[in-house]
């Protein structure tokens, strides 16, 4: 009733407030792009590009155009959902990131979920016993998990799991063995940050007085940590998780070539490569649009979380 | 007479450790509260004063077991609840709440009011669904809230109302005793009247049983049938209200009471101002403990600390001044 209407108005501005912020940075890739040295009509044609060719093609491209019409071009057309054509397949950019996704999102919630239940099991478990032994070596675990190279890991866990014991296959695309060495190597890091996360914000909220009122209600250990300690930290762990979600779902570009995983990190590293202006526009704001909508969710289940965001 | 104690402390003790060295290892303790001893009737209230840090917010918590005392023993209606396990604890918690200082931290920003108040009634097994609405609505009305505000969060209450809250919430499961940590401290004056007027009516309607902790004499003076006054983790004077104010001993009693300003701007008073600070609990003088700041000091003070010693009229003292 009076609280639903609060949620729905809140949504409603805040989706309004991602307008301008999308159009920023469809004007920032478009500015990138125009400043980054070499020109990728002469990577495209190579050594036969004779200059009048190579004219002829700039102005059918409307390169040759002043920087303001290419501007609104590119944004009314990014705004139709027109991303351009790749110059190196020719193919529609929208399209080639679409056939690439659903790798990179089936990899990216695999990771979420061995990040999510080691790292949130963790840091619980740690804040709850503070200075025990299980707190100190699961945070020393922890470090490591954080400093340790992806690549190194990704490599080690083929050496281990995939060569010397043969239990999964060492690298490619297919059934759910596939995805089980690249979705640990790609979940160790942000495991390990939300087990560090978890726990300090967990050590912080159990030092508040409400949990001491908690249990002096007679409640017992179980209820206070996991009804009221829980429900305070969740605004944090929830960020986390967002952004770490984010950050998979705009692909993994090291783990993704060790894997040779066709997901978008692929893609988009092979585009700057090869100069594909479009490509790497469409990349960048396919990832930009990622983060948007994914902090847009952590916005929306905050005033679900906290009752004194709504009235802001 | 004993069938009328509600709770008896004895030798209630508190050292919090202070850790250092590598493999942090006590290297000292902060004596927080030491040998402190004391019994409240039935119906009556205990007025706890004395200044920050002088312990007696965790005489308070001790009592309930919030804290774990380090030693000595506390009786509740009989029972030895220092001896009993965590578990046997729980049922307790009915009997005994506490009202707690800060009204802004002590709240669960992340629940309504109903469910704050709610709460221990159903953890308790005392009301579910549609009675325990009621129950609250009823709790609300009777700490002056209006039964509306039940789906409301603490963020929307000003600091009087939310201690208002509190006092529901504590007073939920119909507890005989209830602990008032400085209720009033972190309130306007003007609020601080009300809250109390309402601490003392509820006494009065439920039959309830207060320590009253407070650093301020005047408050403590219009709410408690006996006071003890504490300096430095120790009881160094107890007596009833009327005793104590129209015969105080102690040296740093008088010192407190010269501190209450008198509404009347003819009367000149004798203001005894302490010299120095209180001294750190992890190290408190040799002798008596507040002979560093004690205008009456005297050698013995330096040397021997004085014990607690009934005076007559039930009237305690610890000072050499008196024995």
């Amino acid at each position: 009733m009076e609280i639903e209407g609060e949620m729905t108005n809140y949504i409603i501005r805040r989706l309004l407030l991602t307008i301008p912020t999308l159009i920023g940075i469809i004007t920032i890739t478009f500015l990138l792009m125009y400043v980054v040295p070499g020109d990728p009509i002469r990577i495209l044609m190579g050594q036969r590009g004779d200059p009048e060719t190579i004219a002829m093609i700039r102005k059918q491209m409307g390169l040759d155009d002043p920087l303001p019409v290419q501007y609104i071009r590119f944004l009314t057309n990014v705004l139709r959902g027109d991303f351009g054509r790749s110059y190196a397949t020719n193919r529609p950019v929208l399209s080639e990131i679409l056939t690439r996704f659903p790798a990179t999102l089936r990899l990216a919630l695999a990771s979420m979920v061995v990040a999510s239940v080691i790292g949130l099991s963790a840091g619980i478990i740690s804040a709850t016993r503070q200075y025990s032994f299980f707190d100190y070596s699961s945070m020393v675990v922890a470090l490591m998990g954080v400093s340790a190279p992806v690549f190194w890991v990704g490599l080690l866990l083929m050496w281990i799991f995939g060569y010397t014991l043969g239990w999964l296959p060492i690298s490619g695309y297919g059934d759910i063995t596939y995805l089980v060495l690249p979705a640990i190597t790609l979940g160790i890091r942000p495991a390990a940050y939300i087990a560090r996360m978890t726990r300090s914000s967990f050590l912080e909220v159990l030092r508040q007085d409400y949990i001491r009122t908690a249990r002096a209600k007679g409640l017992t250990e179980r209820r206070v940590i996991y009804i009221h300690a829980m429900r305070n930290t969740l605004i944090t762990v929830v960020t986390i998780l967002g952004m770490e979600l984010a950050s998979l779902l705009s692909g993994a570009v090291l783990t993704e070539t060790i894997f040779a995983w066709p997901g978008i990190g692929r893609l988009s590293v092979d585009a700057i490569i090869k100069r594909d202006h479009p490509m790497v526009q469409g990349t960048v704001l396919f990832t930009a649009i990622i983060f948007i909508f994914a902090n847009l969710i952590v916005d929306i289940s905050y005033a679900f979380l906290d009752p004194r965001i709504r009235y802001e | 007479m004993e069938d009328n104690v509600l709770l008896r402390v004895e030798r209630l003790t508190k050292l919090f450790p202070i850790r250092g060295g590598i493999f942090q290892r006590p290297v000292g303790y902060v004596r927080a509260v030491e040998n402190v001893s004391f019994t409240i009737s039935r119906g009556e209230t205990l007025g706890l004063v004395g200044e920050s840090g002088c312990g007696k917010t965790t005489t308070g918590r001790s009592i309930l077991r919030l804290i774990e005392p380090t030693s000595g023993k506390v009786y509740f209606n009989g029972i030895e609840i220092t001896a009993l396990r965590r578990k046997e604890l729980a049922p307790l918690r009915r009997e005994m709440q506490i009202i707690f200082q800060d009204p802004y931290g002590s709240l669960n920003p992340r629940m309504t009011i109903g469910d704050i108040i709610g709460e221990g009634l159903e953890i308790h097994k005392i009301a579910r669904g549609k009675e325990k609405e009621r129950r609250i609505m009823e709790l609300l009305e009777v700490v002056g809230l209006p039964p509306a505000y039940i789906r409301r969060y603490p963020h929307e209450f000003s600091g009087g109302q939310r201690q208002r809250i509190g006092i529901a919430r504590a007073l939920a499961v119909n507890p005989k005793f209830v602990v008032c940590d400085e209720p009033v401290s972190a309130l306007d004056v003007s609020i601080q009247s009300q809250i109390i007027n309402l601490l003392k009516d509820l006494q009065r309607q439920f039959g309830l049983t207060y320590l009253f902790i407070a650093h301020d004499l005047s408050v403590v003076k219009h709410m408690s049938d006996k006071i003890a006054v504490m300096y430095l983790a120790k009881i160094v004077e107890y007596a009833s209200t009327e005793e104590l104010f129209s015969n105080p001993k102690h040296p740093y009693t008088l010192a407190l009471m010269s501190a209450i300003p008198i509404p009347d701007p003819d009367v000149k008073k004798q203001r005894i101002v302490l010299q120095g600070d209180l001294p750190s609990p992890s190290n408190p003088p040799k002798g008596c403990r507040f002979n560093t700041r004690c205008p009456k000091v005297m050698d013995l003070c330096r040397e021997v600390e004085p014990e607690l010693k009934d005076i007559g009229k039930e009237h305690l003292v610890a000072c050499h001044l008196w024995n």
